[in-house]
């Protein structure tokens, strides 16, 4: 595939899924700690989200780089919108910026969850 | 490839001269990094826009040679 089509591929992922997790492995099986750190965290707080594994394709592993604009990966999007890497939503999450971004934008999570 | 907290701490301040910046070496195998910047360039930006500030100022090093760099920005108090 080049670019654009994997440009297009990813892009039709984050439309049609609420919550995208572009990261190392699996949610079952996370390959990278900071991958397995928004992993957790998005599991904590009971969201639906689609994981996309890029060590599966070198192509989608850069593509999804250049896409974003964002050297690293995980990568989270929530409705379309790219919110940040892992010390991003590390820290939203500590602030509880994250609750209220998903509340915002009308995903579904668990509302009692609230950091210690 | 490690890379030297000073050689980060360079490019940062040839982006941003006027940043205030705090790094630490996690694992003590100068491949593991957290740096805490202020600037006023980050007046008004996004938490993403902040670290793409950080990350254009490394030059294409983030994600290569510079494997872990955990990023804490803000502008400075006023």
């Amino acid at each position: 595939m080049s670019e654009n089509q994997i440009h297009d591929w990813i892009r039709k992922q984050v439309a049609d899924n609420d919550v995208v997790l572009f990261m190392k492995g699996t949610r079952q099986f996370p390959q990278c700690g900071f991958s397995s750190q928004v992993v957790q965290i998005l599991d904590h707080l009971g969201v639906d989200y689609r994981d996309v594994n890029v060590l599966e394709d070198m192509g989608l592993r850069d593509g999804v780089k250049s896409f974003t604009n964002w050297p690293t990966i995980p990568q989270l999007y929530v409705k379309g919108e790219f919110v940040g890497g892992c010390d991003i939503i590390r820290e939203m999450f500590q602030a509880n910026e994250l609750q209220s971004l998903l509340t915002e934008r009308g995903v579904a999570h668990d509302q009692q969850t609230q950091t210690a | 490839m490690p890379m030297d907290a000073n050689e980060i701490e360079r490019l940062i301040k040839k982006k941003l001269p006027d940043a205030q910046v705090t790094i630490r070496d996690l694992a003590g195998d100068g491949d593991h990094y957290a740096a805490e910047i202020v600037s006023t360039a980050f007046s008004g930006k996004s938490r993403v826009q902040q670290h793409q500030l950080v990350y254009e100022a490394l030059e294409g090093n983030m994600g290569g040679e510079l494997h872990a760099l955990a990023l804490q920005t803000s502008a400075p108090e006023s």
